[in-house]
């Protein structure tokens, strides 16, 4: 069925792209779409990624040594909006929109004018947010949380928060097409539980944003109207309180932790199978679990806030509630275990990266654990032991996911393989140095450190240059990838079969490689054992 | 609820996202610039924001008019309208969570911020060493907290014009349900003038809405800058006031696609659309008039 599958004669308005500009700036099209996604979030990782360099630059010996604190506080800030908002959410948004229609035979996104959309509102609001950096009083620097009244200072609040307004109407819209793609798209006889565990992420993941993003959308109101037009949500003379923003700000930003996570989770549980040659390890559980994360992703957020001064009810139950997500993702864990467990192994790149994920982010997954207990997170709270743990989910979780995402796919993308042996170079630098980078972080939060300053009581001084060298080393490790990603589609010899992996299974790869412009213009036929997870018993 | 036989539609090349992308990014960066132009200074930001408006308002022109022009050379099937049934379905629940976070603000400062000011449950310390007179009360008399933000303000009375536009709205509501029915059952003269009804209705509120902006201001001294009482009171009612205008303004381009005969009984989702989120907007106002009025 494979080139039954496609389709490749159109009429005269889908026909092959033509000039440039047409192609890239007015696309339809599910598969350009999603490039854009991921040459946006590649540019963004690096970006990125240089303002890490400046931040481990300058923790590199106690003491000031290269930016000035202003600026160096704008690095933080930054790097986590970018990071966040540019690199980890995109990346995932263009898995998708390339992904998505191939898996469950669609033709297409269902919105598919507005998916365009979607993408172009993004290099704008970067465009927007960035160029505080270059302004008259610089950018953001009180964080990427924006905490009032911090925030509240800075010049360029109105700046940002209109870039944070339109990358929220960007992911709202991405999310609504990403579930009517999903409900409404699929070929005939792709029931919901035979869908792949990354439709079934991605799914649950576009109800958070759509609940989630407006709330942030109203939390930065509020912080625009406070500043500008004298409203005093968050001033308490006027009955306000500056706590209010932080459970509305954390009301989006828990959940939005799990967006950022449950994407990765369905990638891993797409490679792990693959690459163990057998179907997934209890495959429902591994659905039920993704919703109950996402369940009580909205009953854990002030977790964040241990240390503000809430009631002691409060802290009980939101420490509870926190711990009780350990239930779910242990399942998950447990499943990718089983699923190796006896199977024909082999360790092609994706594989390397999908193990050190499962292994790493249950690291960063038990540090979250020990920061969900109150009288620990007092100890805990604003030190480096934070900033390690949420790396460890997010570098070694999330981004190490969408790597072995890239490594896993890049063959159906551009029809040609990727260099085996400078992938495992990467992927051998990165888990190496991303250790050398953020395992000593842990120490130096539990000695005290806080984080989100410029300079440094000399105690810390050893661990600090360690997780200073490790952060250079990574960093250059990821130049790796793109010199991999770079060789691969325009350089690369070697042809990729349709069925790039010996233990793929899933509609994606029936079409050939490169998958043509359009695929399922016609619905397949689907056939059990081409499901990605093989039959799911009811 | 799979796919049926036959292709998908999916629309060819367009320029409107893009054209989109850019004029929302000028509306933005107009509006971000002005706010932070110094006193007294001109600036481009106004220039920048009217032309983005513009733009928004020709982009949206020009978007709806290709889009009603394939529904209208019969290029949407049935599986296209549920796609456009899930997006609008998906877009109001975003507004409501929109909503959302300013009720979750309004009933955090009445259930916890204000009554700590006033030396409840772990504000105690606070009480006693920042303002030990303040008495805390929402409305008049400590609704704008121990500051006296704003200076004493009245509240407005919600049997006045409150309950006129709160009689205003579902009456709307109905004449919207009204005119859908006589869709439905091709009337066409019927669902011009109910719908031509709905949207004087609409009209009708927010010109009281206004009047009542204007009273608050001028007589009851009651503000934007009235503590926390003023944010959430005008905050709230301003966005949906906000929601009001916009959807008066989308049932009257439905009233005029009516007009042209753009609608069949079987077939007229752009009209179900707009009714629902009339219906929205409808019940924020109940939610409002209950907890910002009433209570």
């Amino acid at each position: 069925m494979a080139h039954a599958a496609t389709h490749d004669h159109h009429d005269e308005h889908h026909g092959a792209p033509s000039n440039f500009f047409t192609r890239w700036f007015m696309s339809t099209n599910h598969k350009d779409i999603g490039t854009l996604y991921l040459i946006f979030s590649l540019t963004a990782f690096f970006v990125g990624g240089s303002f890490a360099m400046v931040i481990r630059a300058e923790l590199f010996k106690p003491g000031m040594q290269l930016v000035q604190p202003y600026f160096f506080n704008e690095m933080t800030t930054m790097h986590a909006l970018v990071m966040i908002f540019g690199a980890i959410m995109p990346a995932f948004v263009g898995l998708g929109n390339w992904m998505i229609p191939l898996m469950i035979g669609a033709p297409d996104m269902a919105l598919p004018r507005m998916n365009n959309l979607s993408f172009w509102i993004l290099p704008f609001a970067f465009a927007l947010m960035l160029s505080t950096l270059f302004m008259h009083g610089g950018g953001p620097a009180g964080g990427w949380t924006m905490y009032p009244p911090l925030s509240l200072q800075s010049d360029s609040l109105a700046y940002v928060v209109f870039a944070i307004h339109l990358m929220g109407i960007s992911s709202i819209m991405g999310a609504i097409n990403i579930i009517a793609t999903i409900l409404n798209m699929r070929a005939p006889g792709m029931d919901l539980l035979k869908m792949p565990v990354f439709v079934w992420s991605w799914l649950i993941t576009a109800f958070l944003l759509i609940a989630v993003m407006p709330v942030l959308a109203g939390a930065v109101t509020m912080l625009l109207t406070d500043k500008y037009f004298g409203t005093s949500f968050f001033n308490a003379a006027g009955g306000g309180d500056p706590v209010l923003y932080q459970h509305v700000f954390w009301f989006f930003g828990h959940p939005e932790v799990y967006i950022m996570i449950l994407p990765a989770f369905g990638i891993i549980s797409e490679v792990i199978p693959t690459f163990s040659r057998k179907p997934i390890f209890g495959y429902k559980a591994m659905v039920f679990a993704i919703a109950s994360i996402a369940f009580l992703s909205f009953i854990v957020w002030a977790h964040h806030m241990f240390a503000v001064g809430l009631p002691l009810g409060a802290e009980i139950f939101f420490m509870y509630a926190t711990m009780l997500i350990a239930v779910p993702t242990g399942v998950k864990v447990f499943n990718w275990v089983s699923t190796m467990w006896g199977g024909s192994l082999t360790f092609e790149t994706p594989m390397l990266f999908a193990i050190a994920f499962v292994i790493l982010f249950t690291i960063g997954g038990f540090s979250g654990l020990m920061l969900a207990l109150v009288p620990a997170d007092f100890q805990y709270h604003d030190t480096y032991f934070v900033v390690a743990h949420f790396h460890y989910v997010l570098v070694t979780g999330a981004a190490f996911a969408i790597m072995s995402g890239t490594y896993y796919w890049l063959p159906k993308w551009c029809g040609h393989m990727y260099s085996e042996f400078w992938g495992k170079m990467h992927f051998w630098n990165s888990v190496v140095w991303v250790n050398v980078l953020f395992f000593p972080q842990h120490f130096l939060g539990l000695a005290g450190m806080p984080r989100r300053i410029p300079d440094y009581n000399v105690a810390f001084a050893n661990f600090n240059m360690i997780s200073s060298i490790g952060g250079f080393l990574f960093g250059a490790s990821q130049l790796i990838f793109l010199g991999v990603i770079i060789h691969a589609v325009f350089f690369s010899k070697k042809k990729a079969p349709d069925r790039v992996w010996e233990g793929a299974r899933g509609l994606e790869w029936t079409v050939p490689s490169p998958a043509p412009h359009h695929t399922f213009a016609l619905p397949p036929v689907i056939h059990d054992d081409e499901l990605a997870h093989g039959h799911v018993e009811d | 609820m799979g796919q049926q036989q036959g292709a998908y539609f999916v629309p060819a090349k367009s320029q409107w996202p893009i054209v989109a992308a850019v004029v929302m990014f000028l509306t933005v960066f107009g509006a971000a610039h002005w706010l932070n132009a110094a006193p007294g200074e001109a600036g481009f930001g106004k220039t920048v924001i009217t032309i983005g408006f513009i733009g928004i308002l020709l982009m949206f022109f020009g978007w709806f008019r290709s889009v009603i022009h394939e529904s209208l050379a019969g290029r949407y099937d049935a599986q296209v309208d549920r796609s456009f049934r899930m997006g609008m379905m998906w877009f109001i629940f975003s507004e409501v969570m929109f909503f959302a976070a300013f009720f979750g603000a309004l009933f955090y400062t009445r259930m916890f911020s204000v009554p700590w000011l006033g030396g409840d449950g772990h504000g105690v310390l606070t009480h006693q060493f920042l303002w030990n007179d303040y008495t805390a009360a929402w409305g008049a008399g400590g609704g704008n907290g121990p500051g006296n933000i704003g200076g004493s303000f009245q509240t407005v009375v919600p049997w006045g014009l409150p309950l006129l536009n709160t009689l205003i709205l579902l009456t709307s509501s109905v004449t919207v349900t009204i005119a859908h029915h006589a869709l439905k059952s091709g009337h066409r003269g019927k669902i011009l003038v109910f719908l031509g009804l709905t949207v004087l209705l609409g009209a009708t509120f927010v010109y009281a809405q206004a009047h009542e902006y204007m009273e608050a201001y001028k007589e009851l001294n009651l503000t934007l800058h009235s503590g926390v009482y003023g944010s959430t009171f005008f905050m709230l009612t301003g966005f949906h006031g906000l929601h009001v205008t916009l959807g008066t303004i989308m049932l009257a381009i439905i009233w005029l696609r009516v007009l042209k005969g753009h609608f069949s009984p079987e077939h007229h989702f752009g009209f179900e659309a707009v009714a629902w989120y009339w219906h929205f907007v409808d019940v924020v106002w109940l939610g409002l008039f209950m907890f910002v009025y009433i209570l």
